[in-house]
Formats: C-alpha cells, sequence, structure tokens
C-alpha cells in the first residue's frame, strides 16, 4: 500500500528540480573539475578527463610546429580536445604576460621561453607548480621517468625559490657553424680557444672577394648572446646568479666586449651592425663567412639544397675554450600549466605527453631542437633517422656538457638586451667597450633594482 | 517663434511645443553613435592620461606620480632623438613622394602610346602590403647579397651599406617609402590635372607664355589644393609609419631609426612600462595636432581664390 502510495504519487516541482541539478551535475562532472578533481580513487587513465577542451599557446617555430603535427595523436591518447595556436615569439610572449596579467588567460598549457620570461613567470606564480603533481601517481604517467630529463633543461626549469612551473622541452645551445670548403682553402683547422677563433677570422677575412671569416648578430637585443657566448669563456655571468647583481663592468665583461668588437667590427661584413640571425644565415649559406656564431637550431635550411649553396660543407663546431672555462650559451623552452587553467590536469596530461621520451625523440630527429631528455641522443633508431650530419648532434652532445645559461634569470630581460644591446652595437661602430658598459650598467642598474623591489 | 526660426523641418504654422518636442526625439538617434564614441574614443583617452600620471609597471602596483612620466620624458634622450628620427623621417617621407609623384602626375596626364597599361603598373606598389613591402626590401638591402648592392656593382659603384648603417638608414628607409606610395600622390594630382579649366591655357598660349611660365603660373595653382590634400594624407601616414621601420631595422642599428612609435611599442610591448608608454602617447597626440593644425592652415590658403 505504501509502496503505491509512493509510486503514486506526483511528481512535484522540486523533486522535479532536484532530480534534474543531480542529473546535470552528474554529466558536467568531468568539465567542472578544478585542480582537486582528480582526487578520486584508482590508478592513472589518460582518458580520466576525455571530453575536456584545452587551449595551448605556442610561439612559431618548429617545435610548435612538431606539437601541432602530432596533436592527434594526444587526443586520440586521451580523448582531450586541443586548441592549439602557433604566433610570432615577439607576439606570444606579450600575449602571455598580457593575458596572464588579466587574470584570466584563454589558454590552459603555453610555452615559455625561460631565457626572457622564467623569472617575470616565477615571480608572479602565474603558472602551477609541477612538483605536488609528479608526486600524485593518480594524475601522472607511470612511464614519465622524470629522472631522463638531463640537468640542464632541469636547472632552466626551476626556480630561484625551488618551484618547477614548466617541463624541460627544448634547449637551444649555442655552438659555431664553420665552412669546411673556406678553412681548407686557406689550410686552417677548426680553432680550439678564442684566441684562436681571433686568428682564424683575421686570415680568412678577404673583404676584395666579399669573403668575410666572421658573423654574427649586430642588431642590438638579439646581439646581446654573442657578447653573454663571450662573458661564460670568461667564466662570468652577466648577472649574479644568486645576488642578482650586475657583473657587466668588471674586466671579465669588458672583455667579452672587446672580443664582440674586435670580431664584428674587423672580421664581418660591413652592415654587421644591423645583422639579426637572418641576415648572418644568409651570408653564410651563400658561402660568404667562414665562421657563424648562433643557435644549433639554424641548422636544417644549412643542409636543405634549396637554399644553401653550402651543402654537406658545414662544420658544426662546440664553442671554443675561453680564456677560463669553455661554456655553450643556453636558452631554450618549458611547458607548463597555467595557474588561472579550470582545466589544470587535462593540460597537466598534454605537457606530460608533449614532453614525452617519443616526442622528445621526434623533436632531434626533425632537427628542429634539443631535447631535454637524455635517451633521445642515446635511442639508436632515433640517432639513425636524423638527416643532418652525425657531427650536428656531436656538436649537440659536447655542448649538452658545457651548457650553461646564456641570459640572466631577472624579470627586465628585455630590457636587459636592449640596453647593453645598444651599447655593443655602438662598439661595432668604434666606441670604447669599457665606457659603453658603464654607461649601459648605470642605465639599467635602476631597472634591475626596481624590478627585484616590485 | 524662435522654436520655428531654428527648426526648418517643422511644417509652417505648426505649434511651437511639437518642433522642440521633435527635436527631442531626433537627439535620440544620436545616442548609440554617442555611445559608441564615448566607448572607443573618449574612454581610451581619458583612461590614457590617467595611466600616464602613473608609475605602471605590467604586473606591478599602480602608484600616482603626478607629472613625473613626462618630467621623465623631457629628460630622456632617447624619446628626444626618437621625436628627431619621427620629423626627419616623415619630412623627406612626404616631400620627396609629393615631388615624384607630381612629376608622374604631369607626365601621365599627357597623351602617349601604352599610357593607361604604364599607369596601371606604376601604382601597382601602393596595393602591396606594407609588411610584405618591409620583407622584400629587407632581402634587397642586405650588404652582401643584396640585388641593390648588385645593381651599384653593375655600374661601377662601390657597395652600399643602406640600412644597416646609422648614417643611412632612414635616408634608406625614406626610399622603400617613396616607392611604396608616390604611386598614391600621382593619383591625387592627376585628379587635380583632369579637374583643372583649359582656358587658362589657351589665353597663356595666346599671351605668348612659354611651357614653364604656363606650368609655374597656371598649373601649379590649380593644382596645389590637391598637392596639398596628398601632404596631409602623406604626413599622417609617415607619422604613424610602424612596420616598414620594425620589420626592416627594429629601430636600428642602435637607435639610429627609432621612431616615437618604435620608442612607444618597446616601452609599452616589451618593457610593459605602461605608464611611462601614456605619456609617450600623449606627447605624441600633441605633436600630431600640431602638424595638423599646421596643414589645415596651408590647406586654406592654397585654396583656389
Amino acid at each position: 500500500m505504501t509502496r503505491n502510495v509512493v509510486r503514486s504519487r506526483p511528481v512535484g516541482r522540486r523533486i522535479m528540480l532536484k532530480g534534474s541539478a543531480a542529473a546535470l551535475a552528474g554529466l558536467s562532472a568531468p568539465y567542472l573539475n578544478t585542480v582537486t578533481a582528480y582526487s578520486q580513487t584508482g590508478a592513472f587513465n589518460w582518458k580520466r578527463f576525455q571530453g575536456q577542451k584545452i587551449e595551448v599557446a605556442m610561439a612559431k617555430s618548429p617545435r610548435g610546429d612538431l606539437l601541432q603535427k602530432h596533436e592527434k595523436e594526444f587526443v586520440e591518447l586521451t580523448g582531450i580536445q586541443v586548441g592549439s595556436e602557433q604566433i610570432p615569439e615577439q607576439q606570444h610572449r606579450q600575449k602571455l604576460v598580457i593575458e596572464f596579467n588579466s587574470g584570466n588567460p584563454s589558454f590552459d598549457v603555453q610555452m615559455l621561453a625561460w631565457h626572457v620570461q622564467k623569472r617575470m613567470v616565477g615571480k608572479s606564480k602565474w603558472m602551477e607548480d609541477i612538483r605536488p603533481l609528479l608526486k600524485d601517481a593518480q594524475i601522472t604517467a607511470p612511464d614519465l621517468d622524470f629522472a631522463d630529463f638531463g640537468e640542464a633543461g632541469l636547472r632552466w626549469a626551476t626556480q630561484a625559490d625551488g618551484r618547477m612551473d614548466t617541463f624541460p622541452f627544448n634547449i637551444d645551445y649555442w655552438m659555431i657553424y664553420w665552412n669546411k670548403e673556406l678553412f681548407a682553402a686557406k689550410g686552417m683547422k677548426y680553432p680550439q680557444s678564442f684566441e684562436e677563433m681571433v686568428d682564424t677570422a683575421r686570415k680568412m677575412t678577404d673583404a676584395s672577394a666579399g669573403i668575410y671569416g666572421w658573423t654574427s648578430r649586430g642588431l642590438k637585443n638579439a646581439n646581446v648572446p654573442v657578447w653573454t657566448s663571450f662573458m661564460l669563456g670568461n667564466d662570468m655571468d652577466p648577472v649574479h646568479p644568486k645576488t642578482l647583481q650586475l657583473q657587466t663592468t668588471t674586466p671579465e665583461a669588458v672583455a667579452a666586449a672587446a672580443l664582440y668588437q674586435k670580431m664584428n667590427k674587423e672580421y664581418a661584413a660591413p652592415g654587421t651592425v644591423g645583422y639579426n640571425w637572418y641576415e648572418c644565415q644568409a651570408s653564410f649559406m651563400q658561402g660568404r663567412a667562414g665562421m657563424w656564431l648562433d643557435g644549433i637550431g639554424f641548422a636544417p635550411p644549412l643542409e636543405d639544397p634549396t637554399k644553401s649553396k653550402i651543402v654537406g660543407k658545414v662544420g658544426y663546431g662546440v664553442m671554443p675554450k675561453g680564456p677560463k672555462a669553455r661554456h655553450s650559451a643556453t636558452f631554450g623552452d618549458g611547458l607548463g600549466v597555467s595557474s588561472f587553467s579550470k582545466k589544470k590536469e587535462a593540460a597537466y596530461l598534454y605537457c606530460q605527453w608533449a614532453t614525452n621520451k617519443a616526442m622528445q625523440a621526434r623533436l632531434l630527429q626533425s632537427g628542429g631542437g634539443s631535447p631535454c631528455r637524455k635517451s633521445a641522443y642515446v635511442d639508436k633508431e632515433t640517432v639513425a633517422s636524423i638527416k643532418l650530419p652525425r657531427e650536428w648532434l656531436d656538436c649537440m652532445t659536447e655542448s649538452l656538457n658545457i651548457g650553461r645559461p646564456g641570459l640572466p634569470e631577472i624579470v627586465p630581460v628585455t630590457e636587459f638586451r636592449d640596453v647593453f644591446g645598444i651599447g655593443l652595437t655602438n662598439t661595432i661602430g668604434g666606441a670604447d667597450p669599457a665606457a659603453e658598459l658603464k654607461k649601459a650598467t648605470e642605465q639599467f642598474q635602476p631597472v634591475l633594482d626596481k624590478s627585484e623591489k616590485a | 517663434m524662435v522654436a520655428q526660426a531654428r527648426a526648418p523641418s517643422a511644417a509652417p504654422g505648426a505649434p511651437a511645443g511639437t518642433a522642440i518636442d521633435r527635436r527631442r526625439q531626433y537627439y535620440r538617434f544620436i545616442y548609440p553613435a554617442l555611445a559608441i564614441i564615448l566607448a572607443v574614443i573618449v574612454f581610451p583617452w581619458l583612461f590614457t592620461l590617467y595611466m600616464s600620471v602613473h608609475e605602471w609597471k605590467v604586473g606591478s602596483a599602480r602608484e600616482f606620480v603626478g607629472f613625473d612620466n613626462y618630467l621623465k620624458l623631457a629628460a630622456d634622450q632617447r624619446f628626444r632623438e626618437s621625436v628627431g628620427h619621427t620629423l626627419y623621417f616623415t619630412f623627406l617621407a612626404v616631400l620627396l613622394p609629393l615631388g615624384f609623384g607630381t612629376l608622374a602626375a604631369l607626365v601621365f596626364h599627357r597623351d602617349f602610346p601604352l599610357r593607361g597599361l604604364l599607369r596601371t603598373i606604376f601604382i601597382l606598389p601602393m596595393m602591396a602590403t606594407p609588411v610584405a613591402v618591409a620583407l622584400v626590401w629587407t632581402m634587397m638591402f642586405h650588404p652582401q647579397l643584396g640585388v641593390l648592392n648588385y645593381l651599384l656593382g653593375l655600374a661601377g659603384i662601390p657597395p652600399h651599406t643602406w640600412v644597416y648603417s646609422p648614417g643611412t638608414v632612414i635616408s634608406s628607409l625614406v626610399l622603400v617609402e617613396i616607392w611604396h606610395w608616390t604611386p598614391l600622390v600621382m593619383l591625387i594630382v592627376l585628379g587635380g590635372l583632369a579637374a583643372a579649366p583649359t582656358e587658362p591655357y589657351e589665353s597663356a598660349v595666346i599671351d605668348g607664355a612659354s611651357r614653364f611660365q604656363m606650368f609655374r603660373y597656371i598649373t601649379l595653382p590649380l593644382i596645389m589644393p590637391f598637392i596639398v590634400v596628398a601632404a596631409v594624407i602623406r604626413t599622417i601616414d609617415a607619422l604613424k609609419t610602424f612596420d616598414t621601420i620594425y620589420v626592416i631595422t627594429q629601430g636600428g642599428p642602435g637607435t639610429s631609426s627609432e621612431t616615437i612609435n618604435i620608442f612607444l611599442y618597446l616601452q609599452a610591448f616589451a618593457f610593459y612600462n605602461i605608464g611611462y608608454a601614456s605619456a609617450v602617447v600623449v606627447v605624441f597626440f600633441v605633436l600630431v595636432v600640431m602638424l595638423s593644425l599646421l596643414l589645415l592652415y596651408l590647406r586654406q590658403r592654397a585654396k583656389w581664390t
């Protein structure tokens, strides 16, 4: 009887509302998760957050191309939809700052240029610390193998306070491309020290034939890594990594600026003062420059017969030894999860996939970057499939052991590059390196002080 | 009565109150446009003024600093140099296309075979996107590999450093502007020539005037209002030039081609000094208004009387 009464009881408005709310909550549970939503029981499951959609913001680069090319693999693996965009590097960096600052960024995952934005992002805590997530077996893939990430990448990915807000993804090592044909014509070998480098450039320069021994960036801002590369050979960072004091007027810094001046003023083509990597690459590819100091990621076009006149004649040299040390300046990118994201777990899964062993091996195969995982360099299949010469890979693996950050980890990196870049450009025009560095240091010191107080 | 006199649309003999009501109704049509103007012009301006009196770096707290940003600008040598570069660039990028454009208009105004085809070819550069134009010119300017130095070499002239030298960078950038925008001036002046009356020329021929005298005393005064219009358009364009300079030199070598626009871009979007950049915007606005007033004055003087 009671049962019947209950059965025959008409469904009221409140019951309907309650039932609808419960059904909606159940259906939308996977879409409403926050950072705590994955705290369910059960083992790791790639498909736990299927049905969600994440946005990925990347700088236009071969790395971005690679991620987009294999994106479907992630979608099939997780059931998470991905909306990704690549925009030019400068605009991408501006987008990150402006959108993070708004507190409501349009992306869940972002590619971060460590050498420009690491400290800014770290200081503002705009990205999620991945350390607690790494310890959580429910959200971290069992085959992640975090120990496979090399020291250089982990160093870049870790903030001064120990937070780790990115997965190591790519490191660009600075090295010297050299033209074997021009070297052979002069009977010279690849230099092993800064002194030999100067001597080689001098002997190779023949302005009347339009051949110059050296080419490197002269354009302000872009030129600073050339100077810091020379500084690292003097065992000196432009800014002390711990005290954050400028070390730009030290004898080592001045010696590096003097070397920069000599190489670009005496052994590089007229007009170097306005050269960015593009102009350097063009000169080198056309066989007009003996040596070119820049990032190892610029190699693929040099070996492309449709673009280069020196295919098969390119040498890939590890940075020569400086007066005090031998270092390769490093720059790089990490992938991290936005602190403002409503889909942090899905975003975290994407980062794991994007930096897994297979993707890192593909990065090496494509020649578009240098993986941060050690396994990529020892995997025989990967190494055998690389289209670039073996010498390129050897240069990369040797540089890996002598890598050191090429730009200071400070908030106003762009201003640092701008102010010191102008000074370096002036030295090519004949200005005194010590005076230019002193002027730039006086100009930049208040900016640095203010940024640290803020 | 007064209301009727001021409202020509009111029917004759209609009560005064009706006309006033109608005028009130008309105002309603203005409100949407007014709201948009307030939202996209007035508010941004007021907000820019507000920001310009604050020390505000993206990611940091805002702090009221009064006119400190303006005082800092006055003492900023780099900013002062950028003003100089802007004026120098604008002067050349207006004057030279005006000269060449007027000359081209005089040529194309004459009747000769294939005139239509050649005129079409002449205006092609104007249709190209500035960024694409800048990228092509960057390749052409390359000191070692560029086609410009190759052509100089064919003529036995030693290579030039073009945009890669502080001394020649602005004049080289103006070269791009001349190539790009001379056709626009030509089209405007050509319109003026087509509209010019023929009677003064007939009288001049009867009076025995030379060709130069006819140009100096008839043609030039007749097309002067059109040249001034072209000058106004070119000045606004040249002052706001950003894409060409940024793509080709990024303000370099050093800061030798850094115009106010480039300086402003760096402060706002590279260094994130929003307060300081806002002060630059205000000063730039004053400069633009002053130049506009000067050009309007010249336009009044050049009108046909």
